[in-house]
């Protein structure tokens, strides 16, 4: 027994190192060049040889970062709260209640979530200029709340269909409308659903970039990942790498606490939202 | 049957359906409670998934260059037409097609392993968990970036390994392997959950049955797993694949569409707001959505692709 787990534990260790290393070498690449001083961008080494925090000090001095921070954190935020208010609302009808038109709700919310974003690229451009909420908070707030209501949709009503319903029930005998079971007693306990949800969604807001580089046109509402890929050097002859490198991270923060923090949750929704139906 | 009131949808429930023989009215407020909690979130996906792209089909008819938008005109088909006899058009198509199709398989291979890691791990399975999200969870441009830098001359730890004078970003058929490099890194997780959640599926005593049966460790997965998974794999490989179809950031980061790297919805990208001709664009938009409609037809009638969400019995 002990030669077997021996040599069991070992395979698995090389294993769960190889899949680590797959997962964060990247990460760990952007982050040693963002804390590399100039003099040593270019080493090609893991490890800065000369550390500095002149990147970060850089850009957290430009508004074209600090602005494109704060749209990104207010969008996803607005554009998660609503999806969610509007998804859990939805999921609750498909999970519980028998009317006509579910399946039609749930063949749409499909379409969507395979609907290419370039084809809506062109007439939400045109439709925003013409009503005026292109290149505002607005005009990538609503792309955003609809791309992600399918993913809100499907994680919600696996999560609510595992939900004891028997409470529901009782609420009921004892006189309750469904709508009041729905608010006092189903909300609260679909709550950690719903925040794994709220989870996703704002990862998926957070991610995107088509829309935040062809419905903004400055710093009013670029996010930061459409700021990132218009960064240049301060002069004609410096690459902005460094800059690049440190907001890269900067945005990457807050995805590595969810994650550390989350893991479980994330795995439960990813999963349960796509294969249980 | 005769007795079954018409137009009620059999419900999972048996009790409950023997009661719907006259509409209660706790069934119609029900329905109506029903229909008030998905409008909503109807409405917002029609008014901004249906709409535009009625108004992109229309747009794709005319001829609207935004530089001369007085000179707007409708020109029927003739934007399709020229699409569709550009090699432009064609080398996207053939560069998103290769980029799909070799990114998927790998992923599907790759992600098939990760799953079995953790599936079977005997310690560490949090570890890799959480290690495997990092990937899914990183934003598409930082990743993209990452690649970028590893593979750029005199900056890059992948480059070095190269000889000297080589900058691959800057050849097409390098700078497709590292596209698709970077679509796999990115998107392999993701695949390896879904499959994941499939393999938690396949019972412990029909694989116990089998091994009893002398079937090896490869027979086992060839014979039992993947049968049994094929659902899994089936909405895992759709959901890729018309991701990957889709695929913008990566290739606008690492080559902006270069050297004929360019996808088709670079190419899209490049003619709404580089050529600013928002017919052409929306020409290549609304055929962009024809093949993704294409692909998701074929794989649900060719393989049987169960869509998720279709009630899946179990």
């Amino acid at each position: 027994m002990a030669a077997v787990g021996k040599t069991h534990a070992t395979r698995w260790t090389v294993i769960n190192v190889l899949v680590v290393l797959y997962a964060l070498f990247p990460v760990w690449w952007i982050a040693a060049l963002s804390f590399k001083d100039p003099s040593t961008l270019t080493d090609g080494n893991y490890i800065p040889r000369k550390w500095t925090w002149e990147n970060y000090r850089g850009i957290f001095d430009t508004s074209e970062f600090t602005r494109a921070l704060i749209n990104s954190i207010g969008i996803a935020l607005i554009a998660t709260a609503i999806a969610v208010v509007l998804g859990t609302m939805a999921a609750y009808a498909v999970a519980r209640l028998r009317f006509p038109g579910k399946r039609v709700l749930i063949g749409m919310s499909l379409l969507i979530a395979m609907f290419p974003p370039i084809s809506l690229v062109s007439p939400l451009f045109n439709i925003e200029r013409i009503i005026g909420i292109f290149d505002t908070w607005v005009g990538l707030i609503i792309p955003y709340m609809t791309f992600s209501l399918p993913l809100a949709i499907y994680t919600l009503s696996a999560f609510f269909r595992e939900i004891p319903w028997d409470l529901e029930k009782a609420a009921k005998v004892d006189g309750a409308t469904p709508a009041q079971a729905f608010r006092m007693v189903i909300a609260p306990l679909a709550a950690p659903g719903v925040f794994t949800t709220a989870i996703l969604v704002f990862i998926f807001c957070w991610n995107d970039f088509l829309f935040a580089i062809s419905l903004t046109s400055t710093e009013a509402a670029r996010t930061v990942p459409a700021a990132i890929a218009f960064f240049t050097g301060s002069s004609q002859f410096q690459q902005p790498t460094g800059s690049i490198a440190a907001a890269a991270v900067v945005i990457t923060i807050p995805i590595i606490i969810f994650v550390l923090f989350f893991q479980r949750r994330i795995v439960a929704g990813l999963t349960s939202g796509a294969v249980k139906g | 049957m005769q007795a079954e009131p018409a137009g009620a949808p059999p419900p999972p429930e048996a009790e409950q359906a023997r009661k719907g023989r006259a509409a209660s009215a706790g069934a119609r407020q029900e329905r109506r409670l029903g229909w008030l909690l998905c409008a909503p979130a109807v409405v917002v996906m029609l008014a901004v998934t249906a709409y535009p792209i009625g108004y992109a089909i229309y747009l794709s008819l005319q001829r609207y260059d935004l530089r001369f938008p007085a000179e707007a005109k409708w020109v029927g088909l003739s934007n399709y037409g020229a699409v569709l006899t550009s090699p432009f058009w064609w080398d996207a198509f053939w560069v998103t097609l290769f980029v799909t199709g070799v990114s998927v398989a790998i992923e599907l291979v790759l992600g098939m392993a990760i799953a079995m890691v953790m599936h079977r791990a005997i310690f560490g399975r949090g570890t890799v968990r959480t290690m495997v999200l990092i990937p899914y969870g990183i934003v598409t441009v930082v990743a993209a970036f990452s690649w970028q830098y590893a593979w750029t001359p005199e900056l890059g730890y992948l480059a070095e390994l190269l000889p000297s004078g080589e900058a691959p970003l800057t050849e097409q058929w390098p700078a497709l392997w590292i596209i698709v490099l970077a679509e796999v890194w990115k998107t392999t997780p993701f695949m390896a959950l879904l499959l994941l959640a499939g393999l938690a599926l396949v019972p412990e005593e029909t694989l116990k049955a089998a091994m009893v049966d002398g079937a090896s460790a490869w027979q086992r997965f060839i014979r039992v797993i993947v049968p049994l998974m094929k659902p899994a794999i089936l909405v895992a490989l759709l959901f890729r694949t018309l991701d990957a179809f889709r695929i913008f950031d990566n290739i606008y980061i690492l080559t902006a569409g270069a050297q004929d790297t360019g996808s088709v919805s670079i190419l899209g990208y490049d003619n709404l707001f580089t050529a600013l001709n928002l017919g052409i664009g929306s020409a290549i938009s609304v055929l962009i959505f024809i093949c993704v409609g294409i692909i998701a037809f074929a794989f649900v009638k060719l393989f049987g692709a169960a869509a998720p969400g279709a009630e899946v019995k179990r």
